[in-house]
């Protein structure tokens, strides 16, 4: 199928250009993107960061130190101290591996529910109704007061079974991600209802494809790019909303320096040591606006309609 | 259009029951027990927490409680806060006006904003005009609203020392001066809440100005000899607002979601700061309700957006 689409999109008159697969074409059109390309590269470089950045970087995350609380940026300690003395920038790089862990994996789980209900909605034509009528209730769902009692209820038992900081993982990646499914199950359900009537659809069912092949070698990877895009900027939102968990209180304890975490804590000190907020507050604003450029940028690479404006 | 009204009425309340029913089963099959904080005193003995227990009807299986709960909300009785001892109807009338005088003056501001700005980004598109108001947009909206909430204090309360950022819930508007008082310290919050609507709002309606302005009909309207701004203003501009519409319906949880996380920022008394502040003492009663409260106010909005939907576009009449 790729073969074909990349033929398609080369076009028979360029007997220049070689052949190019539709990732490649799609990547092609992403590079020509300045704003993605550097949104992709912030990305990056902030994820090298907070993976590698506590190894250079050596200062104790949690290292006590009361002659030294609530310093503004210097060189030994160049995001400041908090109020209890400790490094800053040693806890805004370990906080961002958190931060982005739960974005990342609350996604995937909602891009990979969205993707089975809707294409279970979008196949089985039985189930379509109820599905579609489960997404819209989901929808109407008033999502951050659900999150927030979901966490409430259940925060406690989860930290006595998994663990303090492992409970409390599950429970926010889990919640994000049951909160989040339903637009793509909408994606993914229109474009199995217009990819199922196609011919080639039809041609594999002659030459007797099961159901489950038509589904996942046929349908599925023709209906995976706008799922692309919606989950890379479903990650951005992911670490927003993880943040504002932690910033309301009802996310991850003190020990456990998230962004929004950290903001919480600071709220305290805006007047006399305003840096503490700003630095945990600039990192969640550069990610999720690299992200987000990153999405667009994929958006038109992949979107053969956009491409061609 | 008075029987699609209706038929969209039918819808909602189905809706409704439903997240009403999801919502009661989570709370009744959590693990927390609602006389947690109520009961926990030790002095109290055990058959005495019982008949606790028996008077609340805590002891009757769940579905039952369920139906006598839904039944005595819509009748307006709301159960009693386990915190503060008073009806808990009395405690969302309080708050209430607050988070709707908050959330509705910024989507004014936000609407206000966002139609001209997408209006000109579209038509001046790819032109310095274009580029500045989309890259405001982008910065908008991926700037989380508490983030933006904690700047504004350190702007404009600390370091220039304009607006204070307590909200004080004892004023009332009686003259010209407190309307002042009651517009100063409602900027902020407004502001951080329209700001951010405003920035979604421009993209949506951008997008579909884009998908609009290439169209025949637009071809047409121009050909007929129409001022440019006539094509733009009562057409062009007219039929993108429909899409934007729908847009705007789906995004009013998210809107509400900022309003919790605005109030608890600046302190301002609406039934945000009431959820957060039931949740960390425990108060189920509120909690219940308030969550209900805000999935009423969802589908409520939705079903503004819906008829709004019906009014721009006369297509949805007679289908």
């Amino acid at each position: 199928m790729a073969a074909i689409q990349a033929e398609i999109a080369v076009g028979g008159g360029e007997a220049l250009r070689p052949a190019r697969s539709l990732w490649r074409d799609a990547w092609y059109t992403f590079t020509r993107d300045k704003l993605a390309v550097a949104g992709l590269a912030v990305t990056i470089v902030i994820v090298i960061l907070v993976l590698g950045g506590p190894y250079v970087w050596t200062k104790s995350k949690d290292a006590l130190d009361y002659g030294i609380a609530l310093q503004p940026p210097t060189l030994a300690h160049p995001f400041g101290t908090d109020d209890l003395g400790r490094d800053m920038l040693a806890r805004v790089l370990f906080g961002g591996r958190i931060s982005i862990a739960v974005g990342v994996v609350s996604i995937v789980i909602a891009m990979t529910l969205g993707t089975a209900i809707g294409a279970f909605a979008g196949y089985f034509g039985k189930l379509d109704n109820l599905l579609m009528r489960v997404t819209d209730i989901f929808l109407s769902l008033p999502t951050l007061p659900v999150l927030l009692v979901l966490i409430y209820l259940f925060r406690d038992t989860l930290q006595r079974t998994l663990g303090e900081v492992e409970g409390i993982f599950v429970m926010i990646v889990a919640v994000i991600g049951v909160l989040n499914w339903m637009p793509v199950a909408r994606l993914v359900r229109a474009s199995f209802l217009s990819l199922k009537q196609k011919e080639f659809v039809e041609a594999a069912r002659c030459i007797g494809a099961t159901d489950a092949r038509i589904i996942f070698q046929h349908l599925l990877p023709n209906a995976l790019s706008p799922v692309l895009v919606a989950a890379t900027i479903g990650v951005g939102g992911a670490i927003i909303t993880e943040s504002t968990l932690s910033f309301l209180g009802l996310g991850f304890p003190s020990d456990v320096p998230t962004w929004g975490r950290l903001l919480y804590d600071a709220q305290n000190y805006l007047d006399i040591a305003p840096y503490t907020s700003i630095f945990p507050g600039l990192a969640i604003f550069l990610i999720v606006l690299s992200i987000n450029y990153v999405g667009d940028g994929l958006r038109d690479a992949l979107d053969p309609r956009h491409r061609q404006r | 259009m008075g029987r699609y009204i209706i038929r969209r009425l039918i819808v909602a309340i189905p809706t409704l029951i439903a997240i009403s029913f999801i919502m009661y089963a989570i709370l009744a099959l959590s693990p927390i027990d609602p006389l947690s904080q109520f009961g926990a005193d030790p002095r109290i003995p055990p058959s005495v927490r019982e008949q606790i227990r028996h008077s609340l009807g805590l002891d009757q299986p769940w579905p039952i409680r369920y139906v006598k709960w839904v039944t005595a909300f819509v009748h307006g009785d709301l159960g009693w806060s386990f915190m503060s001892h008073v009806p808990v109807a009395e405690l969302i009338r309080e708050r209430l006006p607050n988070t709707l005088w908050v959330v509705g003056i910024a989507y004014i501001v936000s609407v206000v904003i966002a139609i001209p700005a997408g209006l000109l980004s579209s038509v001046r598109r790819n032109g310095i005009t274009d580029h500045v108001i989309s890259t405001l947009a982008y910065f908008g909206f991926s700037m989380p609203t508490f983030f933006t909430g904690v700047l504004f204090i350190i702007i404009f309360s600390i370091k220039l020392g304009w607006f204070s950022f307590l909200y004080n819930s004892n004023l009332h508007v009686t003259s010209l001066q407190t309307f002042w008082e009651q517009v100063q310290q409602s900027i902020m919050p407004i502001a951080v809440l329209g700001l951010f609507d405003a920035a979604i709002l421009t993209r949506f309606v951008r997008s579909e100005m884009l998908e609009h302005l290439p169209l025949d009909y637009v071809r047409t309207a121009r050909a007929k000899g129409l001022w440019e701004r006539a094509v733009i203003l009562g057409h062009v501009l007219r039929n993108s607002l429909i899409p934007v519409v729908t847009l705007i319906a789906l995004g009013i949880p998210t809107v509400f979601g900022g309003a919790i996380v605005t109030e608890q920022i600046f302190h301002v008394p609406g039934i945000g700061q009431l959820l957060i502040e039931s949740i960390l003492t425990g108060d189920t009663p509120v909690v219940a309700d308030v969550v209900m409260i805000f999935a009423v106010l969802v589908v409520g909005f939705n079903l503004i957006a819906d008829v709004l939907y019906a009014v721009l576009d006369p297509r949805i009449t007679y289908s």
